[in-house]
């Protein structure tokens, strides 16, 4: 692909030359959000499919499908941001095995195939039900969807569960590794001093299932008030139990991070206390402003066992608030490790685009698909509890 | 540009490169275990490689490294110029495969002020992002020390650059050059990220990422890299360090050479003399 350099970053103190043209743009700080998004929504549905709780019955299969529509975007940022992305086959037809990024498409792929076929264990009698019931084209693609096997006996769905069953456990360390192996994409890095940290794989976990999770209740009310549904509080309480448990690590483990870093103060400290105060402080602002916004309001939620409209509400804003704390994180993280000279003498500003394939709009574009894929794919296989769906497992 | 791939493709070994890790591919995954089970030997093994294909060179003979005296520079970036026309690099202040830093102290300063030929102020002394020049402006200041230090891709013996490539578009070869085969990659700039030295810049046009070669094609036919060739003072030496009366072997022996971050354990081939604490 024939590119422009986007526009020259303006610099303080002094940048290597080279580094005034910013390597990775805001699809790389999309890339890992988006990612992250999947673990977490992933976690919820092992929570019911592995950990046997039940309050998260009302969301497992949802957290599934939303899990997949958004796996399936998960290379394109990183596929817009190639420079020869007509090459892209190239790192997974001559991996150098030496380098993070060569297992890219290996670890997603494998991921996607078992959000796939945990799906089909878990919808199977929905399909064979609707394979049934509807005629015309949609009628056949479900018929073809049974891949053959429209046995829903009491044996058959406890096959089916066991399958499901052992897909979710495989699941969680590999929704684990997806995610941890970002982390290990930047902390691997010694170049640069933002990056290079041994917690970066545990912070970007531990914050991916927070944002995740953020995801999944912000739909999951959506979705409850557009198909004028109940929302079912022990599942939202759940949720916030959740949430606020693995918010309270992340809020620890990258606290004592900063603390170590100043308290360390190690060769050019001053530029990292540079860059905080002055490029990232609106980033640094909303990730730990809302952050900790959404840790006062979880642990008032969980504190007064708030149900029903104040629950919903405080949910929904917590889940708001924690996509976009994290997403803020992302951005910290990604721009601000770059913005941090490797000189150590220097900052740089990035301002990001607007159009153009590495502009605004495009991410924009790209992470609005998994929600319109989210929608269509829950038109197609309706993941609520539905009368169908008991008749058949009755 | 397209004369650049091109001759870059003559000079550079990596599509005998690409063609042995195909056949690595086909010899199965064993060949991938082997790579990783030494962490510090990044490339894959490049003596295996069949050699380029270069009349009366042999890269198995060779030992390439370089050096730097800070105490002769006198910061007239003929070199810079000289390496954009040799090698075909993008005409504007933002990308380099070699650049100059100017380190001076004022009376009184405990650090360095550092600029370079792109700094805002020196490209309006030029007035052109095709021609570099340092401008004047420590001239009525009360200067205590000053100095040049020209900076390049140090052609690390461990290169973080190689290490994270996915593709193996970048390369280590057997005599200590590493290079990118701009036909294999797919430009994700990880390697950019991973260079501690910011050696490595973005072709836009090309969409690949690009950097010092030492001037492979040059260097493979016994001639000298083209900053070295117009330095007037000698302040960049180049040479074989198997031959022990190269300028190179002689550099490393008559001077206290030191390398720049040695703390990320990437072992640089270009060795500096005369510079102070503040350079890195
Ligand atoms: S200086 Fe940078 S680009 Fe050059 S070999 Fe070392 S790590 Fe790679
Ligand atoms: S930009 Fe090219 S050379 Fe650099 S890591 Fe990516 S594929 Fe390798």
């Amino acid at each position: 692909m024939i590119g422009t350099m986007a526009q020259a970053a303006p610099y303080v103190g002094y940048v290597y030359p080279n580094e005034t043209d910013i390597p990775w743009s805001v699809l790389i700080v999309i890339y890992p959000y988006i990612t992250g998004l999947v673990a977490g929504a992933f976690i919820v549905s092992s929570l019911y499919h592995v950990f046997g709780m039940e309050r998260f019955k009302t969301v497992a299969r949802f957290a599934l499908l939303t899990a997949v529509s958004f796996m399936f975007f998960v290379p394109v940022p990183l596929l817009f941001h190639l420079g020869n992305p007509q090459r892209a086959f190239n790192a997974v037809l001559t991996p150098h095995w030496t380098s993070a990024m060569s297992a890219f498409s290996y670890v997603a792929g494998f991921y996607i195939c078992l959000l796939l076929l945990e799906i089909w264990f878990a919808f199977r009698a929905d399909i064979v039900s609707l394979a049934k019931t509807k005629g015309g084209l949609l009628g056949r693609a479900y018929r073809i969807l049974t891949l053959g096997s429209d046995d829903v006996s009491g044996k058959a769905l406890a096959i089916d569960h066991k399958f499901a069953f052992a897909l979710a456990v495989i699941g969680i360390p590999a929704a684990g590794g997806l995610h941890g192996y970002v982390g290990f994409l930047f902390g691997s890095l010694k170049s640069r001093e933002w990056w290079s940290s041994d917690l970066m794989p545990i912070i970007f976990l531990l914050s991916a299932v927070v944002s995740g999770i953020g995801l999944l209740v912000v739909l999951y009310v959506a979705y409850s008030k557009f198909r004028k549904a109940a929302l079912d509080d022990a599942c939202l309480q759940g949720l916030a139990k959740t949430m606020w448990a693995f918010l309270t690590v992340v809020l620890l483990i990258e606290g004592l991070e900063l603390l170590e870093m100043f308290y360390k103060s190690l060769e050019g400290i001053e530029m990292v206390q540079r860059l905080i105060e002055g490029p990232i402080r609106y980033g640094m602002f909303l990730q730990w402003g809302l952050s900790l916004m959404v840790f006062a309001t979880l642990s008032y939620l969980i504190l007064t066992h708030a149900s029903g409209r104040a629950l919903v509400t405080g949910m929904f804003a917590s889940g708001i608030g924690m996509m976009l704390g994290v997403l803020a994180m992302r951005w910290n993280v990604v721009i601000g490790g770059q913005e941090l000279s490797k000189t150590m003498k220097g900052l740089l500003i990035y301002y990001p685009e607007i159009l153009g394939h590495e502009g605004l709009l495009a991410v924009l574009f790209i992470f609005l698909c998994p929600f319109i894929v989210l929608w269509l794919v829950t038109r197609f296989l309706p993941p609520w509890e539905s009368k169908a769906r008991k008749e058949v497992s009755s | 540009m397209e004369s650049d791939t091109s001759e870059a493709k003559k000079a550079e070994p990596g599509s005998a490169l690409r063609r042995n890790f195909l056949r690595a591919i086909g010899a199965g995954v064993a060949c991938a275990g082997v790579w990783m089970n030494d962490p510090l030997q990044a490339a894959p093994p490049a003596a295996e490689a069949a050699p380029p294909d270069i009349p009366g060179y042999d890269w198995r003979k060779h030992k390439w490294a370089f050096g730097v005296d800070a105490t002769r520079c006198i910061g007239c970036l003929r070199c810079v110029e000289a390496c954009k026309a040799e090698n075909g690099v993008t005409q504007d202040a933002h990308h380099f495969r070699t650049w100059v830093e100017r380190y001076v102290y004022l009376e009184g300063d405990e650090h360095a002020r550092v600029d370079s030929q792109s700094d805002p102020g020196n490209i309006a002394a030029s007035d052109s992002q095709q021609a570099f020049r340092f401008d004047n402006r420590y001239a009525s200041a009360p200067v205590e020390k000053a100095f040049f230090v020209p900076k390049l891709c140090n052609h690390c013996t461990h290169p973080a650059c190689v290490q994270v490539c996915p593709t193996g578009a970048t390369y280590q070869t057997p005599d200590g050059v590493v290079l990118i085969d701009h036909s294999y990659c797919i430009g994700c700039q990880y390697c950019v990220q991973a260079c501690p030295y910011g050696a490595r810049e973005f072709n836009h046009a090309m969409g690949v990422t690009d950097k010092c070669t030492w001037c492979y094609h040059r260097i493979t036919k016994g001639l000298q890299p083209a900053c070295v060739e117009v330095c007037p003072v000698e302040a960049r030496v180049f040479g074989d360090r198997n031959d022990p009366d190269s300028p190179i072997s002689r550099f490393i022996r008559n001077n206290r050479v030191s390398v720049l971050k040695p703390q990320t354990g990437n072992a640089p081939n270009v060795f500096y003399a005369g510079i102070d604490k503040e350079v890195s």
